[in-house]
C-alpha cells in the first residue's frame, strides 16, 4: 500500500468535496428558497475565476484577486437575480430551464470576447506553491489551503445559516416560503442575497480552483451537473445536506477512480477490470442519486418542515 | 377553395413538406450539394426533436438528458461496426432495444420525482451517459470513433447515396409525425396529456399514471435512439461530445423555437435552429450570445414559437380583413 497515494487521493477527494459544497450550498438554498432551477450557477464558477486572474494579473497579489473576485460575482448574481431571475420565480420549471441555459451561452461567450478562447493561467505566490513535508508524508501547500479554506467558509455558512436572524428567515424560507412572506418579511431582498451570496461561493470555489487546472470556457458547465447530483443526495433546500453528500460524493469520485481497477482486479482478469473500472467510476455518483432517490426520494438531509 | 388546409399555420406545413419532398432536386439545380448535408442532419435531429416534444410538450415531462438517447442510437451503430458488424437490422434492433432498457430503469427512478427533481436527474443520468462514453478508451474516448461503413439494409434499402439517405430520413420524419400525432390523439395520449395538466385527477378516474408515463418515456427515448442512429449513419463520426447535456439544452430549444405541444413545431423549431447556427456561425464566432440572447427573448415574451407567432399573425389577419 501506498501510504502517499492514499493520503494524497483523500486529499484530492476532500478538495472535490469542498469544491462541490461551494456550488451546491448556494444551489440548493436557490432551489429550496425560491423554487428556481439554475443552470447558469456554473457560469458563476466561471466568472469567479475569470475575474481573480485579471486582478491577479494586474495586481499580482492573489488575495487580493480573490477578495475583488468575490465581490464582482456577488454583484453579477445580484444583477442576475434583479433582471432575470426574479422574473421567473413564479414560472414553470421549463422556462428557467430555457433562460439559464440562454444565460450560459451569453456568459460563456462574452468572456470569450473579453479574455480570448485560450485559458487563463493563474499564477501561485511562491509561499502557496511549495509542499509540506511531515515525515514520509509529501503535502503540497496550496491544496491543504484550498481544503481549510473550503471548511473554513462550510463554518461561517453554518453559522450564518443556524445562529443569525437572517440564516432563521433562510431556513424559514427552505421549509415554507409562503409562510414567510405572510408574516411580513422583505421577501425580494431576502431572495436578492441569497442568490448573490450563492453566486459568490460558486465563484469561490471558481477562483480557488483556477490555479490547478486554469481559468477556461464553459469550466463550470461539467462540475455543475456533480452539483446538481449532491443537491439532490443531500436534500433540496439543506445546506447540512449538502456539506455531507459533498463530502461523501466528492470521496467516493475520487478513490474510485484511483482505487476500483485494484478493488475489481481481485475479482476478474486485469484486462477486463482495467476496461471496466473508468467507466464503473465514472458511473458511481449517478448510480448512488439514483439510490438515494429510490428509497429516500427527499434525500439524505431533507431541511426540517420541508414537504 | 376547399382542398387548402384550413389554418396559416396549417398551410406554411404543408408547402415546408412540399419543398422538403423535392428538396434534393432544388438542391441539385442550383448546385448545392452541401445544403443537401445540411437539410439531412437538420431532419435527422428533427426525429429526435419530435421525440423530446412528445414528453416534453404532451407529457410535461422536461427531460434535460435527451441527447443521452442521440448517443446511444449513435454508439450502438459505431460499436457493432467496429466488430465489423455492418447489418442495419442489427443497429436497428440494438439501438432500440438498449435505448428501451435505459430509458426504463432511469425512467423508472426520474419519473418517481417532479420537478426540479425531474429536470436534475434527467440530466445526471445523460451526464453518466456521457462520462461512460468519455471513459471507454476501446471505443475512442474523447476522440470519439469513426464509422466507415453505413449501415447495411441488404436487398431494402441504400442509404450510400445522400439523396437515398436524405429520402429515408425524410419518410422516417413523415413516420414520426404521423405517428405521434396519432399516439396523442389515441386514448394513451389522452392519458399523457391529461396527467400534465392533473394528474391527480387522471388518477382519481383509475388510470395508473405513472405506468402511462413511463411507456410514454420509453417511447419516445426509442424514437430519439433512432434518431441517433441515423445521426451516427450520417456523420460517420461519433463522440461524446454529441451527449454532452448543452446538447439536451439546444434539444429543448429547438422545441421551443417551433412551439411546445405542437405537431409540426418540433420540425419547424429544427430547421430555424441549424439555418439561424448556419447563418450566425459563418458571420461571427461569437454567434452563440446571439442564440442566449433569442433564448431568454423568447421565454420572457415570445410565448408559443412559430407555431404561436403564426397562429397570432393569422388572428391579426383575419380581425383586419
Amino acid at each position: 500500500m501506498d501510504w502517499n497515494l492514499l493520503i494524497s487521493q483523500l486529499m484530492n477527494g476532500l478538495q472535490l468535496g469542498l469544491l462541490l459544497f461551494l456550488l451546491a450550498s448556494g444551489l440548493t438554498l436557490i432551489f429550496g428558497i425560491m423554487d428556481f432551477i439554475n443552470l447558469s450557477h456554473g457560469s458563476f464558477y466561471m466568472i469567479g475565476a475569470y475575474f481573480c486572474g485579471s486582478i491577479v494579473a494586474y495586481t499580482g497579489s492573489f488575495a487580493l484577486g480573490i477578495l475583488v473576485g468575490l465581490v464582482g460575482v456577488f454583484i453579477v448574481g445580484a444583477l442576475v437575480e434583479w433582471f432575470i431571475a426574479r422574473k421567473l420565480y413564479r414560472e414553470d420549471h421549463l422556462d428557467q430551464v430555457l433562460v439559464t441555459f440562454g444565460l450560459i451561452l451569453i456568459f460563456d461567450t462574452l468572456v470569450h470576447m473579453l479574455w480570448g478562447a485560450s485559458g487563463m493561467a493563474i499564477p501561485l505566490p511562491a509561499v502557496l506553491n511549495g509542499q509540506l513535508t511531515l515525515g514520509e508524508l509529501v503535502l503540497p501547500t496550496y491544496r491543504l489551503l484550498i481544503i481549510i479554506a473550503g471548511f473554513a467558509v462550510a463554518a461561517i455558512l453554518y453559522i450564518l445559516v443556524s445562529k443569525t436572524r437572517l440564516g432563521m428567515l433562510i431556513r424559514a424560507g427552505a421549509s415554507n416560503r409562503t409562510m414567510v412572506e405572510a408574516l411580513g418579511i422583505n421577501i425580494n431582498r431576502l431572495f436578492l442575497f441569497v442568490f448573490a451570496l450563492g453566486a459568490a461561493m460558486a465563484g469561490l470555489a471558481g477562483m480557488l480552483i483556477a490555479p490547478i487546472t486554469e481559468a477556461s470556457i464553459g469550466m463550470g458547465n461539467d462540475i455543475i451537473i456533480v452539483a446538481f447530483v449532491v443537491v439532490i443526495v443531500g436534500g433540496i433546500g439543506s445546506v447540512k445536506g449538502a456539506f455531507y453528500a459533498a463530502m461523501i460524493l466528492g470521496l467516493i469520485d475520487t478513490l474510485s477512480r484511483s482505487y476500483l481497477d485494484v478493488l475489481l482486479g481481485l475479482a476478474m482478469p486485469t484486462e477486463y477490470s482495467e476496461t471496466a473500472a473508468p467507466a464503473i467510476s465514472a458511473m458511481l455518483i449517478y448510480i448512488l442519486m439514483a439510490a438515494v432517490l429510490a428509497f429516500r426520494p427527499q434525500g439524505l438531509f431533507p431541511p426540517a418542515g420541508a414537504k | 377553395m376547399k382542398w387548402l388546409p384550413a389554418t396559416l399555420a396549417a398551410r406554411v406545413y404543408a408547402l415546408l413538406l412540399l419543398v422538403l419532398a423535392f428538396a434534393p432536386l432544388i438542391f441539385e439545380w442550383i448546385d448545392q450539394p452541401f445544403y443537401l448535408d445540411l437539410l439531412s442532419r437538420a431532419l435527422i435531429l428533427a426525429i429526435a426533436v419530435i421525440s423530446l416534444n412528445l414528453i416534453l410538450g404532451f407529457g410535461g415531462m422536461v427531460s434535460l438528458g435527451h441527447a443521452a438517447y442521440l448517443g446511444i442510437g449513435a454508439y450502438c451503430v459505431g460499436i457493432a461496426s467496429y466488430y465489423d458488424f455492418y447489418n442495419g437490422w442489427l443497429h436497428l434492433a440494438l439501438a432500440l432495444s438498449v435505448s428501451a432498457i435505459f430509458a426504463l430503469l432511469t425512467g423508472a427512478v426520474s419519473l418517481r420525482t417532479k420537478g426540479v427533481y425531474f429536470i436534475m436527474i434527467t440530466m445526471a443520468f445523460s451526464q453518466m451517459v456521457y462520462f461512460t462514453f468519455l471513459s471507454l478508451e476501446e471505443y475512442g474516448a474523447d476522440d470519439g470513433l469513426v464509422i466507415y461503413s453505413r449501415s447495411e439494409f441488404p436487398e431494402f434499402i441504400s442509404m450510400d447515396s445522400s439523396a437515398g439517405l436524405y429520402y429515408w430520413v425524410f419518410a422516417l420524419l413523415l413516420a414520426s409525425l404521423f405517428f405521434v400525432y396519432r399516439l396523442v390523439h389515441a386514448r394513451f395520449g389522452r392519458v399523457i396529456v391529461g396527467s400534465r395538466f392533473n394528474e391527480q385527477r387522471m388518477q382519481a378516474l383509475g388510470f395508473n399514471t405513472y405506468r402511462y408515463r413511463l411507456t410514454c418515456y420509453v417511447i419516445s427515448a426509442m424514437m430519439c435512439s433512432l434518431a441517433g442512429m441515423l445521426l451516427g449513419n450520417f456523420t460517420g463520426f461519433i463522440s461524446p461530445d454529441m451527449i454532452g447535456w448543452a446538447r439536451s439544452g439546444e434539444l429543448i430549444f429547438m422545441v421551443i423555437i417551433g412551439g411546445v405541444a405542437t405537431f409540426f413545431g418540433p420540425l419547424v423549431g429544427t430547421l430555424a435552429f441549424v439555418v439561424l447556427e448556419e447563418a450566425l456561425s459563418a458571420i461571427t464566432v461569437y454567434w452563440h450570445l446571439i442564440f442566449g440572447l433569442l433564448l431568454v427573448a423568447l421565454v420572457l415574451f415570445g410565448k408559443g414559437g412559430i407555431h404561436g407567432w403564426l397562429s397570432r399573425l393569422e388572428r391579426k389577419v383575419a380581425d383586419h380583413g
